[in-house]
């Protein structure tokens, strides 16, 4: 048993790095994933990821498969859409999500176009899927950074976040910081998505975001019990997935992201907060 | 004097919605803002803390920071189902003495308690906002803005679908306010409610058609102008000042 769950961590040095990056993106993208979801914004996580395809492709051009020039690429492209869907949904009357569809759709035809005029299908699989058991010092100090700075701005702008998410007018009447807390979001949204992609891909790494926010919802209400479980959701899911990949040889980000949706799955029917099986049984309820 | 207008146009696009208007709030009145649907009611409050521009004109705070100005806008923007408590919201009230990272010290835990006790909220700390009643949501509201110490209180339909015990509770609490020297405006519909409690009113339709005493602002003739008015939007009218 021991040798099961922890030898392969003990022995070999690519499952630790694999293990301390995808630890790192699980403290920083699922507390994203919670005010993403609280703020119904679940969706906006898979367009974003779409969006930063261009950028990550255009750096792959430029240097080949550095992770430095495909994150900075993947940032600006996310950023750029992030910012744009923002402006053009303040400037007229159409609203934020119709303008994030539209340019993350220009964005994600540009960077498919841009991957298969110049590159090859190996270089599209891994910037999808990612490579989890190949993460480099670079992308293990990229994931580290984007862990700190994601932690220090949500801790530094969460009241802010929360009267934004709930009540904006409320945010607009008493400071300026509604759109600051908007767009900080967004840019949050970008770095740990750009962060997720080296180990998880562009696509997967969304899953982290929302699979285990949206399981922790059936379990527990508050929002402090919501960040903290859907962490360990996270972090439960990335061990897991690791072993699985490790003693059955399925490829390791599918592996994390299907054990993260079983334990979503397993949450929607038999969680205590309006579950399949809650809504099913026969109600109860107090005498007064 | 609190508040002014001069010549302020609100609107959207090029559609006024408060179209020349001109007048003065005096520190310490109640007023009640009447109108029929689309008369610029809500887009007048907006236009005081500043959300929205005036195309033309100005609208002068005097001696009042936009700080102490606080806004209850209509109750369907507040999204309920977030995982917030009653505690936590009605805390938020400390906003301008703490700001968006201050601690929330023993005072200010102190005077949320007692802006509870004064809603009739005690006990409902811990509760979601999810789990309660639309008047116990509005008696919430109440306490955050009870929370602010605002100089100047915007208040956009506050009693609508709220049941007649609140109204009366938030009613004394607004007498209370004003008591104290607050000025307050108020978005209202029931004209007895209004005749009853306030005795400043703005008859709005796009325009003022009057202001002053509620007595001779709420006539029978003043409310069919305002009706009348608020139907003539045009979306042909020529361009204003080139007629």
């Amino acid at each position: 048993m021991f040798d099961y769950l922890f030898a392969p961590f003990i022995e070999f040095a690519f499952m630790q790095r694999a293990l301390i990056g995808c630890l790192a993106i699980s403290l920083s993208a699922a507390p994203v994933g919670v005010f993403l979801m609280l703020r119904r914004m679940s969706l906006t996580g898979d367009a974003m990821a779409h969006a930063i395809l261009p950028g990550a492709a255009v750096g792959f051009l430029i240097a080949g498969l550095s992770i430095e020039a495909m994150t900075i690429g993947g940032i600006i492209a996310g950023c750029t859409v992030a910012f744009l869907s923002g402006a053009v949904s303040r400037l007229t009357d159409v609203g934020e999500d119709t303008s994030m569809a539209a340019f993350y759709l220009i964005s994600l035809a540009a960077g498919v176009l841009i991957i298969s005029v110049n590159g090859s299908q190996v270089d599209l699989l891994h910037v999808l899927f990612g490579s989890a058991l190949a993460l480099t010092d670079a992308a293990l100090y990229l994931l580290a950074v984007i862990c700190s700075i994601t932690l220090l701005v949500l801790a530094s702008l969460f009241r802010p976040l929360v009267v934004e998410c709930m009540d904006s007018q409320f945010l607009q009447s008493v400071s300026r910081l509604s759109p600051v807390a908007h767009f900080s979001f967004l840019v949050l949204v970008v770095l740990n998505l750009v962060g997720g992609f080296n180990a998880l891909g562009t696509l997967m790494s969304v899953g982290m975001m929302i699979l285990p926010s949206a399981a922790a919802r059936y379990w527990v209400k508050s929002l402090d019990m919501l960040l903290l479980l859907s962490c360990l959701i996270a972090l439960t899911g990335c061990y897991a997935g690791l072993l699985v990949s490790f003693h059955v040889g399925w490829p390791t980000s599918p592996s994390i992201i299907l054990i993260l949706g079983g334990t979503y799955v397993m949450s929607l029917v038999a969680g205590i907060n309006g579950s399949v099986v809650k809504k099913l049984s026969k109600p109860k309820h107090l005498s007064a | 004097m609190i508040l002014t207008f001069d010549n302020v146009t609100l609107g959207y696009e090029l559609h006024p919605a408060v179209h020349h208007l001109s007048l003065q709030i005096e520190r310490g009145s109640l007023v009640a803002l009447v109108g029929p649907n689309g008369a610029g009611k809500s887009t007048l409050l907006k236009g005081i803390i500043g959300q929205l521009t005036p195309l033309e004109g100005d609208i002068a705070l005097h001696h009042t920071a936009r700080s102490e100005v606080a806004y209850l806008p209509q109750q369907n923007q507040v999204d309920r189902s977030f995982p917030i408590t009653v505690q936590e919201m009605v805390s938020l009230g400390t906003w301008n003495r703490i700001g968006a990272f201050g601690r929330l010290k023993s005072q200010h835990k102190r005077k949320v308690a007692s802006a509870l006790n004064k809603l009739g909220l005690q006990g409902f700390e811990k509760r979601l906002i999810g789990s309660l009643s639309g008047g116990q949501m509005q008696r919430v509201l109440f306490a955050r803005l009870l929370m602010q110490e605002a100089e100047l209180i915007l208040l956009d339909e506050p009693f609508t679908g709220i049941d007649s015990r609140t109204t009366h509770d938030l009613i004394q609490l607004i007498h209370h306010w004003n008591a104290a020297g607050k000025t307050i405006i108020s978005v209202l519909h029931d004209l007895e409610q209004i005749k009853s409690h306030f005795p400043t009113s703005l008859l709005l339709s796009r325009q003022a058609i009057a202001f002053g005493v509620t007595e001779e602002v709420l006539t029978p003739e003043n409310m069919l102008k305002a009706r009348e008015l608020n139907e003539a939007f045009d979306d042909h009218a020529d361009y204003c000042g080139e007629h």
